[in-house]
């Protein structure tokens, strides 16, 4: 850190990634609450611990190997080997991966995109609850987690990335690498897991499980929208000089960019972030006729849609982009609900998968020959480059790998718990030991009573 | 003597790099904390298959009928 310039904007940079990554923990603890609240009673405890261990397992596999791919990947294998210069600095027994009062920034780097992983692995989590086995649910975590998802960040969330550099893919938010790739997955998982008992009449006919708690749902779904506000933050590169950068921007003016290190405002993405949630709500109420679940999640939907493109769009554009986004999913949702017997407990293949991927195609349109990249030779972007990147994010890295390990989970009978289970709910023990210990307690103080005569 | 090299901070820190402890060991503790993360597993999945398979033959119908009132 020589010199007083470099040491304040690389200590403004630690201290930056740091405040995203504990605003992103509230994604997290929004996902808790909302889940519990959308369970039934009778399985509280195990739907708040199945989404609680993704925390540990998740982050340290993303420490053992997740964070090497992502600088080992952006062309594996597809147009070049493994980037083993890269990634060598960025494996387990790195020095940089420790303490190190040489390098202030891969800590808090690593960081923030572990948390983005914790996002991708719960969104997965709240589609299957209720009838998926733990130890099952944390195998997908760790995939999604520390595989899938930092594949397609290597690809198209990165500064070098083929699907950048060749397609032009643009996602500046992640509609498509965390939302789309999360929806994909549990729309993966669910097909083979199949619906939790009740969900659908003999005809067919599919039923509402209504949440136990619809505040808790509330206070979960505003928690993952403050948390939200520390993701748009983190997906930023805070403060560069054109040098730094290295690309084609001409003058001595520091900005902020994307993760493609193109330039932007955090001004322009608060804009559109309220925007495009404002959108999503409104759309939301409208559509559903003011059914609270939709609307909260219409909000986050109308975010979701709107992100590829929120580093660029207007304002006006991203509220229209989160509310056409949210009238489409919500009514994609119920169609595949109806016609494929699909049980999304949380609505989470619509709120994320199809508005990512919904997203992604619209940024397309509305962003076709922007550049997609500060540096040479790259492709701009247009919609043939984000529908397929639509398709690699949602069906190629998502659906594909947990339809495939579902099967095999399914296959060796560890997938779903069984039927008695299930109708006792998961929390049986807890509850039997909470009324075998009330109903002693009672009895004991009884005899108490009679024994001493009072 | 330190375990993390250094037993004094008189020193230029433009010259520090890694200050823990064991170092040269970081292979070794890679294979420590994988080892520990796939134990982990194993043992969970261990306890659970047990924890399922018991709860499959509960069968008091009192309780489960419980169970489901309380939704």
């Amino acid at each position: 850190m020589d010199g007083n310039l470099n040491a304040i904007t690389t200590i403004f940079t630690e201290f930056y990634y740091w405040v995203t990554v504990v605003f992103m923990f509230l994604i997290h603890v929004g996902f808790c609450m909302y889940e519990v609240g959308a369970s039934r009673r009778r399985n509280h405890m195990h739907t708040l611990m199945k989404n609680i261990m993704i925390i540990p397992l998740v982050s340290v596999t993303f420490y053992f190997f997740g964070w090497w791919i992502y600088w080992a990947f952006p062309d594996f294998p597809l147009f070049g080997g493994l980037n083993l210069e890269a990634g060598s600095a960025n494996l387990p027994w790195a020095e940089n991966m420790a303490t190190h009062l040489g390098d202030r920034i891969t800590g808090v780097f690593w960081a923030a995109f572990l948390l983005f992983s914790w996002t991708a692995a719960s969104i997965v989590s709240g589609a299957v609850i209720e009838r998926i086995r733990s130890s099952a649910l944390w195998l997908h975590a760790v995939l999604i987690g520390s595989v899938f998802w930092i594949i397609d960040a290597a690809w198209g969330w990165h500064y070098a990335g083929w699907m950048v550099r060749e397609l032009g893919y643009h996602d500046a938010y992640a509609s498509g690498v965390i939302h789309a790739i999360a929806g994909g997955y549990a729309l993966g998982v669910i097909m083979v897991l199949g619906p939790r008992i009740g969900k659908f009449a003999a005809d067919g006919t599919p039923r509402d499980i209504p949440p136990h708690n619809p505040w808790m749902l509330v206070i979960g779904i505003f928690l993952i929208y403050t948390g939200f506000w520390g993701f748009y933050a983190a997906c930023n590169v805070p403060l560069i000089s054109p040098e730094a950068i290295g690309g084609q921007i001409t003058g001595t003016t520091w900005t902020a960019t994307n993760i493609y290190l193109a330039p932007t405002t955090l001004g322009a993405i608060t804009f559109n972030f309220i925007m495009s949630l404002s959108g999503g709500l409104m759309a939301a109420y409208v559509v559903s006729k003011g059914d609270a679940f939709w609307t909260f999640s219409g909000g986050l939907a109308g975010i979701i849609t709107a992100s590829a493109g929120n580093d660029l769009y207007h304002p006006i554009q991203a509220m229209l982009v989160g509310a056409v986004g949210v009238v489409i999913i919500y009514n994609l949702h119920y169609w595949v609900e109806r016609k494929f017997k699909l049980d999304d407990a949380v609505g989470a293949v619509a709120v994320h998968g199809y508005a990512g991927v919904v997203g992604l195609i619209i940024a397309g349109f509305l962003l076709w020959g922007a550049p997609s990249s500060p540096f040479e030779g790259y492709a701009t972007v247009n919609p043939l480059g984000q529908t397929i990147g639509a398709f690699i994010m949602f069906f190629v890295l998502g659906f594909l790998p947990a339809f495939i390990v579902s099967k095999l989970q399914a296959a060796v009978g560890v997938l779903r718990i069984p039927e008695e289970v299930e109708l006792q709910g998961l929390d049986y023990a807890e509850h039997h030991a909470y009324e075998d210990a009330m109903a002693e307690i009672t009895e004991a103080t009884r005899l108490h009573l009679a024994a001493t005569g009072k | 003597m330190s375990t993390i090299g250094y037993d004094s901070w008189a020193v230029d820190l433009a010259d520090v790099g890694a200050v823990y402890p064991l170092q040269g060991w970081e292979v070794v503790m890679t294979v420590v904390g994988v080892a520990f993360w796939i134990g982990w597993h194993r043992i969970q999945y261990v306890r659970e298959s047990a924890h399922l398979e018991a709860a499959r033959h509960a069968g008091d119908e009192e309780k489960i009928a419980k169970a489901l009132e309380r939704y």
